[in-house]
């Protein structure tokens, strides 16, 4: 028998009964976290999405400080950062916590995503989970951009310059909607201004939000696994799948393992490397913006030069940009192309094992290629890997409902 | 798999770096060496900051980081009439110096960071007479900055050879010794890069210093962590 709880105890449960009955924080809790049985069978690629949210609080956080002494105007940006860089108490930190959070945040949400690849995890039922995915990837996007412009460098001008430009190649709207962008005839002191109040607040709000629905979305179906198997197929006597464990403790537990082993890895970078040799942060940013320069080799930053490898490879402005958009966009429709009995590429045949590695490579290589300077052979390369890039989804549409399978087990494996 | 990718990355990017000319020479700079940052300030104080600034930079921070009295920072290394607490900024007008030089002479802050100290390195090194008389560098062509160090290097001038039609700078050869041999401008040189390098990024030793005891951390608190998971997971088959 129970010993006698304390009077603390005691009145700590009165205090949770009083919130319960007016916010059900007991019942939210054992719904999400304790009650919500996840698969026992999560490897190595399942940790990116706690790891992912981790570094979107850590940008949140460190955002808010960076804004604090971060003046957006033309004329004093640059010298601003350069103020936290030199002037301002752990400024230093704070701004390398959020340069180098950036490009950690595209390395998860990558991993992340070539997790689904795997696993089918945006097969049915979780085609929504997947696009709300897609969504946060695109606001992610659009978030990274605009926060590159803050830093007033010659990157941040002239790669804004050749992003914004690409919407000039839109018949007859292209020019004014340019201009409607900028706020100006050129990227300028209104640009700034207006990219920095939709970095810090506009688009954080909308990222926020479709966090949130990505994660309702998760806890209606429950999460895939290796297997790609339902683990609510198999339920005890008591309705509770017999290949999950309680979300609570067990994978909070772990997923703290994995915040070690992530702020290892983080932690080296941004305290060793936090240039990456000019990958991260990139060189000609440390020369103050000016329209009057432009500099020999415009890059976007490493995570957009994949789709900047494939618009480049185009020849035509119009027809590049519009296949750029489309290679973004295809990711959409992931859920519906793979038409597969089998979710998990462990029960795949050979023909998806190729095709993944194949499209892996061209997503990598393209961003390599991406950054370079771009001499014929490259481009002609870079032909080759956008035409590979595009081929992986339509051969997905037509091999996946023919291409050879294995037998699925009942219950999850190890 | 990441670290790779990324390594392979930097292996197909690396060469724009260089892309001016030349091969850039490895600067051998020692970020932890206070006395040749010591000695480089004192280069840049005497030789570069009439024309350039260093406006990010503060001259209290100096006297802090590379243990200089406040007042000798003051009498040696700063204009007259500015507080301890200012930027260095120097007299000339940004109009003025346009004029005379035909370009504004950036700020120094942070070129360090833009240019790279192998690409400082090699630069301060490679200045040579033309054929007009003047001033050229190789690692950076019709530079418009004269080779304010010429006393100390000697004058160095170019050995041509051609290849079919073109006539290229095969190298450069030392035609008329200055005060330092080259043993020792080598020296100078690598100490004002080591001033650049200290001037980018002035909390890097901080950084570094600071980074090990945080890895130490969470070394422990990985295997803490890991401890904890594996003894919650006992009981999952």
């Amino acid at each position: 028998m129970a010993k006698p709880a304390s009077t603390l105890a005691r009145r700590a449960d009165e205090l949770m009964n009083w919130i319960d009955k007016r916010l059900p924080v007991t019942a939210f809790w054992n719904a999400t976290m304790t009650g919500y049985y996840a698969p026992k069978n999560f490897n190595f690629w399942y940790y990116m999405g706690s790891l992912a949210l981790l570094v979107l609080v850590m940008q949140i956080l460190t955002g808010i400080f960076l804004t604090m002494h971060y003046k957006p105007s033309a004329a004093e940006a640059f010298a601003s950062v350069e103020y936290i860089m030199r002037d301002v108490d752990w400024g230093w930190l704070i701004r390398y916590m959020h340069s180098t959070g950036a490009s950690f945040f595209f390395i998860l949400v990558y991993m992340h995503m070539f997790r689904s690849l795997l696993y089918g995890s945006h097969r049915k039922p979780r085609e929504l989970l997947w696009v709300f995915g897609m969504l946060i990837y695109l606001a992610l996007m659009a978030e990274a951009f605009m926060g590159y412009v803050l830093p007033w460098g010659q990157m941040s001008y002239w790669g804004a310059q050749v992003i914004i430009n690409l919407f000039g190649a839109i018949p007859s709207i292209g020019e004014p909607l340019t201009e409607w962008i900028r706020g100006d005839y050129f990227i300028s002191d209104a640009t700034l201004n207006r990219f920095f109040a939709l970095h810090v607040i506009a688009i954080p709000l909308a990222l926020l939000a479709l966090v949130l629905l990505h994660l309702v979305a998760l806890r209606e179906n429950g999460s895939n696994n290796p297997d790609g198997i339902e683990i609510k197929a198999n339920k005890n006597e008591n309705g509770l799948p017999k290949d999950g464990i309680p979300f609570h403790p067990y994978y909070t537990v772990k997923d703290i393992f994995g915040v070690g082993m992530f702020l290892l890895l983080f932690a080296f970078v941004l305290f060793f490397w936090p240039e990456v040799g000019g990958i991260f942060l990139e060189r000609d940013n440390f020369i103050p913006a000016t329209p009057l320069v432009t500099p020999e080799h415009i890059v976007p930053v490493w995570y957009f030069t994949p789709y900047y490898a494939i618009l480049k490879a185009v020849p035509d402005k119009l027809m590049g940009v519009i296949l750029m958009g489309a290679s973004v966009m295809i990711l959409f429709f992931l859920p519906w192309l793979d038409r597969s009995p089998v979710k998990s590429i462990r029960y795949k045949g050979a023909w998806y094992k190729v095709m993944l590695a194949l499209f892996t490579f061209a997503f990598i290589r393209l961003g390599m290629l991406g950054m370079a300077e771009g001499t014929p052979s490259q481009t002609i390369e870079m032909r080759v890997w956008t035409f590979v890039y595009f081929s992986f989804f339509i051969l997905l549409f037509f091999l996946s409902p023919k291409g050879k399978t294995k037998p699925v087990p009942d219950r999850v494996t190890h | 798999m990441i670290i790779l990718g990324l390594v392979a990355m930097i292996s197909t990017v690396s060469p724009v770096f260089g892309s001016s000319g030349g091969k850039l020479e490895n600067s051998g700079v020692n970020f932890r060496d206070t006395a040749a940052i010591q000695r480089g300030a004192k280069w840049f104080v005497n030789y570069c900051f009439s024309c350039h600034s260093a406006s990010y930079m503060r001259y209290n921070r100096l006297a802090e980081d590379l243990s200089i009295d406040e007042d000798i920072v003051l009498r040696d290394l700063a204009f007259a009439d500015v507080n301890i607490g200012d930027t260095m900024d120097i007299a000339m007008r940004p109009g003025d110096s346009e004029a005379w030089l035909g370009k504004i002479p950036p700020d120094l802050s942070v070129i360090s960071r833009s240019r790279g100290n192998d690409w400082l390195f090699t630069y301060m090194k490679s200045f040579y007479q033309d054929e007009s008389g003047g001033w050229n560098n190789l690692v950076l062509p019709n530079a418009s900055m004269p080779h304010v160090f010429w006393q100390l290097q000697g004058i160095q001038e170019p050995v041509w050879s051609s290849h079919g039609e073109e006539r290229v700078i095969e190298h450069l050869e030392l035609t008329s010794p200055g005060l330092q041999s080259p043993q020792q401008y080598e020296q100078t040189v690598r100490d004002l890069v080591t001033f650049l390098d200290y001037l980018g990024e002035p909390s890097k030793l901080k950084r570094k210093n600071i980074g090990i005891w945080v890895l130490l951390f969470l070394v422990l608190f990985t295997l803490v962590a890991y401890a904890l998971k594996v003894e919650y997971w006992r009981d999952v088959h």
